[in-house]
Parts: C-alpha cells; structure tokens; sequence
C-alpha cells in the first residue's frame, strides 16, 4: 500500500453518488493523480465536480465505486488520512463573529503539524488582517483565508474547490503563483474550477465532467489537440459557401454559417488557411473579419458541453471524426 | 517563499489530541458566545428572572403537606431554567446556525471527529450552565435559608445528568430545524413541557399521582428530581435508580437518533 502511494497519490475508480432524492450527480467516473502533480477538474454548473471532489475530501462515502486518498479510503479510514489532507471547500465556512486571527488559531488547534498562524496568513497575504471579524473581509479575501487554513498543515495533498472564484486578476494570479510553489514542494494538488484558463496554465492533466460522467481527460495539450481549430469570416454580398474551393480540398471538417458570417472546422489549419486566402485573393475577395485560430481548452470545453448535451455519447477525438463536411 | 510550502517536514506544530482539538474549538465557540448579545441575554439573565415568576405561583401550592419549602421550589427551577435556557436553547441555536453559516461542514473536512464537533461546541454553553446552576443554587440556599443539602451528591448527579441530557437533545432539536429561524420554534414543545412537567414550574409532588409518574419519564424531570431530592433527602434508592435511569435513556436515545439523523450542512 505504502509503495503504491508514491505511484498515485488519489485513486478513483467508477466512483457513484446518488443524492437523498435518487439524483445521480456522479456516474462512474474515474482517474488518478500521481505525486507532486495538479490535477483540474472543469465542468459546467451541476457536471459532479464538488459531489466528486467532497467524496475524494471524505465528507460522504461514495454509492459505489472506490476512491483511495494517499492509499486510504478517505471516508472509512479518516484518522490517518485527514492529517495528510487540505481541504478548500466551495464557500467558506468560517463564524461571521471571528477575526481571522482567531478563526486561524481554532484551525491550527485542529490541526497536526500546524505551521504558526501568522505564517500561513502571510503566504495568502492576509498577515495585515489578522484583527478583522471574517464578516468584514471582502470575497476574495475569504478565499484566501480559506486557502491559508488549508495550508496550516502542511498538507501533502490539498483539496481546492474553485479558490479563485471571486478573485481580482490580481489576487487569481497570486494564488496561481503559490499553488506552483506547493507543487514545486512535492504538494499534490487536486482543484476544480469555471476559469478554463486556469487549468490551461495550472494543470499538468485535467478532466471534463459532464452530467457525472468525465466527457474527456488528458494534459490541457492533449484535450485542446482532439478538437479542431477554427476560421471565421464574412462573406461579401453575393457570395455563398458553395463559391468556396470543396470544402475537403481545404482540409475542412465542418463549418457552420450564420447570416454571411461562416465558420469553418479544420484539424489542418495551415493547409485550410492557406487555400482560403489564395482562393480570396484569386477571386478578388475580401474576407472581413478574417480570424483564424488554433483551438484552445475553452473552444473543446464548450464544445464538449454542447455536444454531450445534444445526446452525443461519446466526446472527444471519435466525435470530431463523425464529422463529415455536409 | 518556496522554503516556506514545501511539504510535511518543516511542520511546528505537534500532533493533535482529541482534548486538544475540542479545546481550540470550544475556545472559538466561548469568543462567539461573548459576542453574541441575543444569546446572553438568554443564557444569563433569564434564568435570574424567571425563578421570581416562580415564587408568586407557589403562594397558591399547599406546599407544607408536600413536604417542601419556597427554597425546594426555587432552587430547583433555578437549575430547571439555566439548563434549558443556557444550555439547550442556547445549544440549538449554536448547532444551527453553525451548520448554515457551512461551518459543520468546514469542520469535518479536517481531523475532528464529528463527535469532537458536537462536543467542543457546547462546552461553552454547558460550563455556563454548570458555573450558572452552582451560583444559582448557592443564591438560593443563602436567600432563602436552604440547610446545607442532605445528599449533595444527588445535586451533582442531577445537574450533570441534566446537562448530558440538554446538549443531547439540542443537537437532536438541531438535526429538525432547518433555520436558525425555525429552530426557535422547534426548541419549544421540550421547554414548554418542562416547564410545566419537568417538576420547575409545578413541583411534581403537588400534582396527581397519575400525572406526576407519567411527568417522571420526561427528559429533564430526573435531573430536577434528583436536585431537589439533594435537599429534600426524601428519594429512596430505588427513586434515585429510576430518575438516573430515565435521564440516561433520553441522552442515549438522542445520541443515537443524533448519529442517525444530524445534518452537516444546510439542505439544497
């Protein structure tokens, strides 16, 4: 077991969680996280990332399926898991009537291995803060103070469920830059967020949950690589779709027009960019608002959510190539 | 700043107890405790009123042929309300209102065990209600004349059977309430029917036979029994066997129903 842990920090295999009223939030998903690696899961509102995340944390023993927390089941074996683990919840979570020094003093009594309160408020930046009641802190600054607590540890593998959410840029990059430093330590991270360029620039791997069920998963290049890049432009008065070279000459998978404004999918975007623009500048055409680019996390995610909720079971690289031009 | 998160090793602190956690959390809850004006009042000042309530009432109870005084009356509902205002009231609205500020949940994502949880927040309320009882006892005996108790461990029994009892069925009153708003309302049947048959308002003994021994069974009149039977030293062994009994089975019947239904965090 102790060997297995240096291999997988978190293990989940067709995890399940039926709600009290027979909702299945999460439907056998599974995947793991290696050591020393951030791990995002995205998903829009209601895909099971927090019913996933809270069964990973040990709030609540899954309905089927398993999950091992630093080789431990995290619900059944909580003792010897929860010394190891830091948890950020979604919201909060502190008394209104505490300062924040005294909420941090209450955590660091719960807590083994504490480093001194003050130092770990000083790694979120909220050392000058120490006398305000939680009441009077900003969002953002609730955020950090839930991040502070979770670090009080030491934590070898820390739970972090949207910490940016309600963070100024600033304040988003400056916990980007310490979640690096823990990752840099040795700290495993799991987050989940809604800011895809978040897990873009965090994750070394993520998943996209949809309705329970991970709808792709892979590094950010991977999940980015299955989908195509995209060309839009407007085309003059007079001009239609079919006065384009064949679509499939131009390396076209599929397009989409709206009113004159054309959007082309393409896994060869080079080659499609080329032929359209030779072809423009043949026939004396001039496309506005030409924008070409190569696909990003965001266009697979939306992508993905779109699809999978248009009835398409399987996303991803198979569904791209179910594609054909029409 | 790197040295500073790297992981386990650089740590200060040393490894947490279950005493110590309940501690850091019971300290926390005592801060809240001296900030929260409503709850004060509550817990301090009404239980000093209400005995006086008390007093005039029993100027209509024939209470020589029950073989009590005013100070075996007084004294009695004394601890009777600082049990359920500073204890049990208090507690419901703590547990409450915990849970909807997302604190419960926040609390079991670390290394307290969800009995440490309930335990540790209602040490302040419960070493209220002890440090209150006591003092009010005290106030009592010295006001109006009470003898030193005839089987003070009887007094010590009771309260402590008493406080069991009420954080017990807080967490249970608790685990009914949605709000804080609604927990008002569902903290009331257990204080009303203790007043009235818990022996604090109306001594059991002035009662009819068959009211009084269907009274017995409830959750707080073995605490209040046992109190008043501290200085009245007329309960037989087997009266004190039965009240220690009774009281008992409530807190454990609570602590499992507790177990069973208590809610961590608000319903969606």
């Amino acid at each position: 077991m102790e060997t297995n842990e240096h291999e997988h920090v978190i293990e989940v295999t067709d995890l399940r969680r039926v709600y009290g009223g027979g909702f299945e939030a999460v439907r056998g998903v599974s995947f793991s996280v290696g050591r020393g690696e951030i791990f995002a899961l995205l998903g829009t509102n209601g895909a099971g990332k927090t019913s996933t995340v809270e069964l990973l944390e040990g709030l609540a023993p899954p309905a089927g399926g398993r999950v091992r927390v630093l080789g431990h089941d995290p619900y059944a074996e909580r003792a010897v898991v929860r010394p190891r683990t830091g948890v950020m919840l979604q919201e909060g979570g502190f008394p209104s009537d505490l300062t924040v020094g005294e909420t941090a003093r209450m955590w660091a009594g719960c807590t083994s291995g504490a480093r001194p309160e003050a130092e770990a408020l000083a790694l979120v930046g909220l050392e000058r803060r120490t006398g305000v009641r939680v009441k009077q802190l900003s969002g953002g600054e609730r955020r950090r103070l839930d991040l502070a607590l979770a670090l009080l540890g030491n934590p070898e593998v820390l739970f972090l469920d949207e910490p940016t959410t309600g963070l100024d840029a600033e304040g988003r990059r400056d916990t980007w830059e310490l979640v690096r430093e823990l990752r840099a330590g040795g700290t495993t991270v799991l987050l989940t967020t809604h800011y895809l360029e978040e897990a873009e620039d965090l994750a070394d791997r993520l998943a996209i949950l949809h309705d329970g069920r991970i709808a792709a998963a892979g590094t950010p290049a991977e999940v980015t690589a299955s989908q195509p890049s995209r060309i839009s432009f407007e085309l003059p008065n007079g001009y239609f779709v079919g006065d384009l070279p064949p679509l499939d000459s131009l390396g076209v998978s599929g397009y989409e027009e709206e009113g004159r404004v054309v959007r082309l999918r393409t896994h060869q975007l080079q080659r499609a960019a080329t032929r359209l623009l030779v072809w423009a500048e043949g026939a004396g055409v001039e496309l506005r608002g030409l924008d070409v680019r190569s696909a990003s996390l965001e266009e697979a995610f939306l992508r993905i959510a779109r699809e999978a909720s248009a009835g398409v079971e399987s996303v991803g690289s198979s569904a791209v190539a179910e594609e054909r031009v029409a | 700043m790197s040295a500073v998160v790297g992981t386990g090793r650089t740590s200060t602190g040393g490894t947490t107890t279950p005493a110590g956690r309940m501690r850091a959390l019971a300290q926390a809850e005592f801060t809240l405790f001296r900030r929260n004006k409503g709850m004060l009042v509550t817990a301090l000042l009404v239980p000093l009123v209400l005995p006086f309530s008390v007093q005039s009432a029993t100027k209509d109870m024939d209470l020589k042929e029950a073989g009590l005084s005013i100070g075996t009356v007084m004294l009695p509902a004394s601890v009777g309300f600082s049990l359920l205002f500073a204890v049990y009231a208090g507690l419901v609205g703590v547990y409450t209102a915990r849970r909807e500020e997302l604190v419960l949940k926040r609390l079991r994502t670390g290394e307290l065990r969800d009995v440490e949880i309930l335990t540790g927040a209602a040490l302040p309320a419960a070493t209220t209600g002890f440090v209150q009882s006591v003092l009010l006892a005290i106030g009592c005996a010295v006001m109006l004349d009470l003898d030193a108790p005839s089987a003070p461990q009887l007094a010590v029994i009771g309260l402590l059977l008493g406080l069991a009892t009420c954080v017990a069925l807080a967490a249970l009153t608790a685990a009914l309430s949605r709000t804080t708003e609604s927990a008002q309302v569902t903290s009331l049947p257990l204080m009303l029917v203790s007043f009235l048959g818990s022996g604090i308002t109306v001594p059991l003994e002035v009662l009819p036979d068959r009211v009084a021994s269907f009274c017995e069974l409830l959750p707080l009149t073995p605490a209040i029994t046992l109190v008043r039977g501290a200085w009245t030293g007329d309960l037989s062994a087997y009266e004190v066997l039965g009240a220690v009994l009774t009281g008992l089975a409530w807190t454990v019947l609570s602590v499992f129903a507790v177990r069973r239904w208590f809610r961590w965090e608000p319903r969606h």
